[in-house]
C-alpha cells in the first residue's frame, strides 16, 4: 500500500540523491529503496542532474563540509533547491543545511560553512559527548505514535526563524523542523526500522517541481 | 525464520512498549554512532596540534595518543593507555569523536577512559596486552569499543564480547599494506564462505572458527559482520585507502601513516578524499599527485614473530 502511495506521488524516472561523501548514506539508500524510490549517490555536482530530493545524512558535520569544498557542492546543491529540489538532512546533515552553525571547531574562527536553506541556528553536539547519547520516543506532529528517535552526539535547533516550523521537540529543544521543501532532523530515522520520516520526505519531493 | 532473534547490527528493532525516559548506552547508540565514521578516516593523533590539523584536513575522529605506533615500536618496552590529561587536553581542542587505546583485557583502563568521557574505546594489540586470555566484557560499559582481528572467528568473538565495531588488525606502525590486505579477505572471504553453506552446518561452522553460533546465522543472513568493519594497520597513501575501500570496508584508521610523513597536512587531506572517491581513479590520481615523501615504512618479512603486534589478542 505504500508502495503504491509513493509511485504515485513521484514517477521512478526522478531518483532521490543521498550525499555519499560520507557517513551513514547506504542506510538512507536502503531505506528509500524501501519504500520503491530510485536511488543515487552524489559525490559530484554532476551526480545532482536530475534528482527530485536530495538527503544529507549523518556522519561528521566538519568531515562533509570540507569534501563539499573540495568537491565544490556548495553552490550546486544550493541551485538545486532553488530549481525546485527537495532536502533533508539528519544530524550532520541537519548542520550542513542551517543557515547558522554554532560549536564550530575553535580553530576555524567559530565559523563552520553551510548551505543556508532552513533557518535555524544548529548547536553542534548540543546534548554532550558519546556517553550522552540517547534514544528516546519522540512525539512527532502529523504522526499517530511516537517516533523512536536516536540522538548520537546530536545537534539541537538553538534558534527557529520565522519561516521555518518546529515539527518536534525533546525536553523543550526543536530537533525536527521544516521549512518549505526543506526538512531537517537532530536524530537519525535511517537507523531504525521506521520508515514514516523518509516516506513524510518522499511526500515533500512530490510536492517540488521535478529538477531538469 | 525468526528475524528477530538476529536482529543485531545496523537496524535496530524496538520492542514495545519504549520506555519514555530517554535510554544511554544501549547496542543501538554504541553501534549506531560506528555507523556515522563509514566512508571517513580516523587518523591517529599525539597532541592538541595534530589533533586540530587532523580535524581541518576532514578527519572523522582522532586517536589520541602518546606515541603513534611507529614509535611504540621503535623505543619498545611496555606500552599502555596515555596520560588522561594528554586525551583530555586533545578532547579540549577539537569537535569531533575522540578515540583512546587500552591494553587487552585491562578493565581499569577502559574505565578511566570511559570516566574521562572519551567518545571509543580501542582495545588495541598495539599496546602490550594486560592479559594474555581474556578480553573485556565490552557490553558493561556505555562507551563503545573497537577491536582488530585477522579472521572471521576472531571479529565475531569481539562482537560477542560486545565491541560496537571491528577493524582489521594489519601490522601497525610498518607503513605497510600488506598484512591489513591478509586480514581484509580472510574476513571477507570468511563471511562469504559461511553465506555459501546450508543452515544446517552453522553449528559445526560456529565450532570450526571458534565463533558465537547466534553471530554465525547472522552474518549467514546478512552477508556481512553485525557492526561496522573499517581497515587500520599500515595504511600510508590515498591509494592505501581506497585499495582498503575497494576490498569491501567501510572505512580506515591511519596511524603513524599521517604525522610520520613529510607533509601531514596535505597527506590527511588526501586520504580523507580518497576515502569518498576511491571509485574514481581519474581523481584519485590528482589526490594523489605532489604529497612529499610518505612515512619510510618496514618490510614485514624482516620483522622476527615477536615484533609482529597482530598475534596478541585471543
Amino acid at each position: 500500500m505504500v508502495k503504491e502511495a509513493v509511485s504515485r506521488q513521484r514517477p521512478a524516472a526522478s531518483p532521490i540523491g543521498v550525499l555519499a561523501l560520507q557517513g551513514a548514506f547506504r542506510e538512507h539508500r536502503q531505506m528509500l529503496e524501501t519504500l520503491g524510490a530510485a536511488v543515487r549517490e552524489v559525490r559530484l555536482p554532476a551526480d545532482l542532474a536530475g534528482l527530485s530530493g536530495l538527503i544529507l545524512p549523518g556522519g561528521e558535520s566538519t568531515t562533509m563540509a570540507r569534501l563539499m569544498d573540495d568537491s565544490a557542492l556548495w553552490e550546486p546543491v544550493r541551485d538545486f533547491h532553488a530549481a525546485g529540489g527537495a532536502l533533508w538532512g539528519t544530524c550532520a546533515g541537519a548542520i550542513l543545511l542551517a543557515r547558522e552553525v554554532e560549536g564550530a571547531p575553535p580553530q576555524f574562527g567559530g565559523r563552520q560553512r553551510s548551505l543556508g536553506l532552513i533557518d535555524l541556528t544548529v548547536r553542534r553536539n548540543a546534548f554532550g559527548r558519546q556517553v550522552d547519547s540517547f534514544e528516546v520516543p519522540l512525539s512527532v506532529r502529523g504522526l499517530a505514535a511516537p517516533f523512536p528517535a536516536v540522538f548520537i552526539r546530536a545537534p539541537a535547533f538553538s534558534r527557529v526563524g520565522e519561516g521555518a516550523e518546529v515539527l518536534a521537540s525533546h525536553a523543550g529543544i526543536p530537533v525536527l523542523a521544516r521549512q518549505g521543501r526543506v526538512l531537517a532532523s537532530a536524530f537519525h530515522p535511517e537507523l531504525t526500522a521506521d520508515s514514516r520520516l523518509h516516506r513524510l520526505f518522499l511526500e515533500l519531493v512530490g510536492e517540488g517541481v521535478p529538477v531538469s | 525464520m525468526p528475524e528477530l532473534t538476529l536482529a543485531r547490527g545496523p537496524v535496530f528493532f524496538y520492542p514495545a512498549p519504549m520506555t519514555q525516559t530517554p535510554q544511554t548506552g544501549t547496542p543501538a547508540l554504541k553501534e549506531g554512532f560506528a555507523e556515522m565514521f563509514k566512508g571517513g578516516v580516523i587518523m591517529d593523533v599525539v597532541t592538541p596540534e595534530q589533533a586540530r590539523i587532523a580535524e581541518a584536513a576532514g578527519a572523522t575522529a582522532v586517536m589520541a595518543l602518546e606515541r603513534v605506533p611507529a614509535d611504540i615500536r621503535k623505543d619498545g618496552g611496555v606500552a599502555r593507555m596515555s596520560d588522561p590529561r594528554l586525551i583530555k587536553e586533545i578532547m579540549a581542542a577539537v569537535t569531533i569523536p575522540v578515540m583512546a587505546k587500552v591494553r587487552i583485557g585491562h578493565v581499569m583502563e577502559a574505565r578511566i577512559l570511559e570516566a574521562i568521557g572519551v567518545d571509543f574505546i580501542d582495545e588495541s594489540e598495539v599496546l602490550t596486552p594486560a592479559d594474555d586470555q581474556f578480553h573485556i566484557l565490552k557490553s558493561d560499559f556505555r562507551v563503545p569499543f573497537v577491536c582488530g582481528a585477522k579472521n572471521l572467528g576472531e571479529a565475531l568473538r569481539r562482537v560477542g564480547e560486545g565491541a560496537s565495531m571491528i577493524r582489521t588488525k594489519g601490522e601497525a606502525g610498518t607503513g605497510n599494506v600488506v598484512e591489513a590486505v591478509r586480514h581484509a579477505r580472510t574476513v571477507l572471504g570468511e563471511i562469504r564462505a559461511l553465506q555459501a553453506r546450508p543452515a544446517e552446518e552453522l553449528m559445526t561452522v560456529a565450532r570450526d572458527l571458534q565463533a558465537p553460533y547466534h553471530l554465525v546465522q547472522y552474518v549467514h543472513a546478512h552477508g556481512k559482520l553485525p557492526v561496522v568493519n573499517f581497515a587500520a594497520g599500515g595504511v600510508a597513501t590515498p591509494a592505501d585507502a581506497a585499495l582498503m575501500m575497494h576490498l569491501g570496508l567501510d572505512g580506515v584508521f591511519v596511524g603513524s601513516g599521517i604525522f610520520k610523513s613529510s607533509d601531514p597536512e596535505r597527506r590527511a587531506r588526501a586520504i580523507v578524499q580518497a576515502v569518498t572517491h576511491w571509485q574514481n581513479p581519474a581523481l584519485l590520481a590528482e589526490i594523489s599527485e605532489d604529497l612529499g615523501a610518505p612515512m619510510t615504512g618496514i618490510n614485514i618479512d624482516s620483522l622476527i614473530p615477536e615484533d609482529r603486534l597482530a598475534g596478541r589478542g585471543w
